[in-house]
């Protein structure tokens, strides 16, 4: 036992070099991802109307769709969109997170504003609000992502709100006020460094809900444009073609977004897991 | 120089006072010190002198001037526990240096070791971070130390160390000092007056 | 050694820690520490806050946490304790009194936390004997009613005492039981100690107030850097010329009432070659910077020094 536990280099390794080799193996998965779909140019996407509706094969993997289309082209084109829509929403969502909790640490009205305004934006329901603002902006890329940004938010804030209450009154806050600090100094120093493993951890698990959700209303019509490679018109597209027996056209492209997605989850845990001394003492 | 607090009254509570009318008085070349039992309302005396606690009746006054309260407290508070006084993610330089840079001979003097330098606060132990904390609030600036049981928790030879050494350094550049404990054998040795909460503060 | 309840042979206590990026660093909290307690024997562990000792009150006990590990032996009554034996033996035989209220449950009334999980049949005994129990510390009865947060600190100090001994334990192991308390609630917690001894049960008693350590113990323990350089009779600490370790003279001489005498040096952060008192030692020889010196017994006192025999007289 002991003589094979030597071989195996994972058990030589300690739990944090464990979760870096598993951050390092998630992050050059969707960097391939990415990098693969950039390099598809989608206009080089070849419509052969000899090969409609093939069935998954060793020439196409995913199968291919009713113009003759390759579907693992395709889906790899979608994905990469669909990272680079994720990206930029929860970016910008965590950009918008860290104005509301530094608006509520400012005083009692603007605590009490945003506290209100938490609680407006949570408690409609997430898709109904994304629709809206997606339509009220014209659809399209830019309407997705700013309506997931404007959507998704909140949790964050509200971490975010409560952590920095908590190291205001701390006693190095207290006493660092006593050395003639002012508020931005304080803020920079002494709270940026306790709160940014919540926004980095914040941000990667926002990911997986935008990429979601992008897919969700580009699906039902009230985001990006039919002429746009998105795995939500994949899908919708599909939805015409399953009856007939298509079933690769939904099931291939579907699943990857599942996988890309749940990727996204691991490696905001496992960050989280590197990044939070009390869960890492293994 | 002298620091006065009159008739200073407080209350977490509506209609429960912890501090009623108390006056305390302490001039810049003594050490006065302070007993009373744990929860009396010793610590909450402590902040109201020191600035932490700001909605108190009375006054707190240096040479019957109203303490400045932006720019650096003439008055420092050293408090009990100093692993709370210090932010969890900055090395010890940086705790130290958010205060002031104090020359090589006084961190000999107070046992502060270089290579302390470069470590977390949890790499240290209460009485290590103590001396940190007692060196932070010594800033030139400083007129006047608050020290609220800051060696209750350590062991009695480290006692000894911190208290020498802080009364050495006040006693040359002219800090009042009101050392406030539950320990009346500590006070006999380093205090040169002794009042006892209770009759100070008239409840 | 034929009455000796518990028993701690060369007991070290560690803890893996990530130190910086990838490294794994074992910190050695506690270093080859042997004691023993005798039945209605009080004997105390002082050593600073913070130092890790009350870690030997975890591992007797079996609830270090999982990172922590315990080498060594631990017996109980002769019998060594396996992880199995501890679980089975705490809270029946093997008591903790520990820190403070925080340990106890925020929601659950005093009385119910006291008599633990019971069947039904059996509660109407478990409250009597707690009634009984409360009543012997001096808690009144309502106090059965309150939350902890009701509690004073005096109260809780009762509370947790009166708490871990409705078992009768044979062995209570105090974890520092007195910060925070006016002089008369420590004085009442040392005396509920002391009675503890007196009805022939063992007690362990952690703390870093010397004062408590001379009032309660019958020996006492002296923790530094993680290693117990001294275990020394209560009644030899009231004159320094029978203590033998260097350290414990000046902790000694360093009260307040004993001169207030100043002994420059701090304890070392690492793990050192050598004795731990070396950097700090006026009686150091060439020895004792690269060989540890052992625990060893002179004359009924335990000692852990090369040179102690130099100085005595």
């Amino acid at each position: 036992m002991s003589s094979l536990s030597k071989l195996n280099p994972l058990n030589s390794m300690n739990l944090r070099q464990k979760t870096i080799l598993l951050i390092g193996l998630i992050v050059l998965l969707l960097v391939l991802v990415y990098a693969s779909s950039l390099s598809i140019d989608p206009a080089n996407i070849l419509t052969d109307f000899t090969l409609r509706n093939q069935p998954p094969s060793f020439e196409h993997l995913f199968g291919t769709d009713w113009l003759g289309r390759d579907m693992l082209t395709r889906t790899i084109k979608g994905l990469g969109l669909s990272i680079f829509i994720g990206a930029v929403a929860s970016i910008l969502s965590s950009i918008l997170a860290i104005i509301m909790a530094f608006i509520s640490s400012v005083n009692k009205y603007g605590d009490v504003l945003i506290a209100w305004l938490i609680d407006f934006f949570a408690s409609i329901p997430h898709l109904l609000l994304l629709i809206m603002i997606s339509i009220c902006l014209g659809k399209g890329a830019m309407g997705v992502i700013i309506g997931v940004a404007c959507t998704h938010w909140t949790s964050l804030a509200r971490v975010l709100r409560v952590e920095i209450k908590e190291i205001q009154t701390s006693e190095y806050v207290q006493l660092s006020e006593k050395f003639g600090k002012n508020k931005f100094w304080i803020a920079k120093e002494h709270i940026l460094i306790l709160v940014i493993t919540q926004v980095i951890v914040g941000t990667l698990l926002i990911f997986p809900h935008a990429i979601m959700h992008e897919a969700s209303i580009t699906f039902l019509g009230f985001g990006l444009s039919p002429h746009e490679p998105a795995i939500g018109i994949i899908l919708s597209e599909s939805m015409s073609y399953l009856t007939t027996g298509a079933w690769w056209l939904a099931v291939f492209p579907g699943v990857m977004l599942l996988i890309i997605v749940l990727l996204f989850d691991i490696l905001g845990e496992e960050v989280e897991k590197l990044l939070d001394p009390t869960k890492a003492q293994k | 120089m002298y620091l006065n607090a009159n008739n200073i009254s407080y209350a977490y509570k509506k209609n429960k006072p912890i501090l009623k009318n108390l006056s305390i008085s302490i001039p810049d070349n003594k050490v006065i010190g302070l007993m009373g039992d744990s929860g009396s309302g010793k610590s909450t005396l402590c902040k109201v002198i020191s600035g932490y606690i700001k909605n108190y009746t009375g006054t707190v006054t240096l040479d019957n001037n109203l303490i400045e309260t932006k720019d650096f407290y003439p008055i420092q508070l050293i408090f009990q526990h100093p692993e709370k006084t210090m932010n969890p993610k900055w090395k010890m330089h940086k705790v130290l240096s958010e205060s002031w840079n104090p020359p090589q001979e006084l961190m000999d003097t107070f046992g502060l070791k270089d290579n302390w330098l470069g470590r977390w606060p949890n790499e240290l132990s209460g009485g290590e971070l103590q001396r940190f904390s007692i060196l932070r609030a010594l800033n030139p600036k400083t007129k006047f130390i608050i020290a609220d049981e800051i060696s209750t928790m350590l062991d009695a030879v480290t006692q000894v160390q911190i208290w020498d050494a802080l009364l050495d350094y006040c006693k040359q550049n002219k800090i009042g000092i009101l050392a406030v404990s539950h320990d009346k054998e500590l006070l006999e040795v380093i205090a040169d007056d002794i009042l006892l909460f209770n009759e100070i503060n008239k409840l | 050694m034929e009455n000796d309840l518990l028993t701690v042979q060369n007991v070290s206590i560690s803890f893996t820690q990530y130190v910086q990026g990838l490294q794994q660093h074992i910190l050695k909290v506690i270093s080859d520490l042997s004691l023993s307690v005798k039945e209605g024997e009080v004997v105390a562990i002082l050593g600073s806050s913070g130092s890790g000792k009350s870690l030997l009150a975890h591992a007797i006990l079996g609830i270090l946490p999982e990172n922590g590990q315990c080498d060594g032996t631990i017996s109980f009554k002769g019998e060594v304790l396996t992880q199995e034996k501890k679980e089975e033996l705490r809270g029946e035989h093997i008591c903790l009194i520990p820190q403070s209220v925080n340990f106890l449950d925020p929601l659950m009334k005093v009385r119910e936390q006291a008599i633990g999980d019971v069947k039904d049949e059996e509660k109407e005994k478990a409250l009597k004997h707690q009634k009984e129990i409360f009543e012997k510390y001096g808690l009144a009865e309502e106090v059965g009613d309150m939350y902890p947060f009701e509690l004073s600190g005096g109260m809780a100090r009762k509370v947790l005492l009166s708490t871990a001994l409705l078992s009768d334990p044979e062995l209570v192991v105090a974890d520092e039981p007195t910060p925070g308390l006016d002089q008369a609630s420590v004085n009442e917690t040392i005396n509920d100690i002391k009675r503890l001894a007196q009805e022939g049960k063992g007690v362990l008693l952690i703390t870093h107030e010397i004062d408590v350590a001379l009032k309660t113990a019958d020996r006492i323990a002296i923790f530094y850097s993680g290693y117990v350089i001294e275990i020394n009779k209560a009644e030899n600490f009231n004159d320094v010329n029978k203590l033998l370790h260097p350290y414990t003279k000046s902790l000694i001489e360093a009260l307040p009432r004993n001169g207030f005498k100043l002994t420059s040096g701090v304890q070392p952060l690492e793990e050192v070659d050598g004795c731990p008192y070396f950097e700090n030692c006026p009686i150091r020889s060439d020895i004792c910077q690269n060989n540890k010196p052992d625990l060893i017994d002179h004359n009924g006192i335990m000692i852990r020094c090369h040179n102690f025999d130099k100085e005595v007289n």
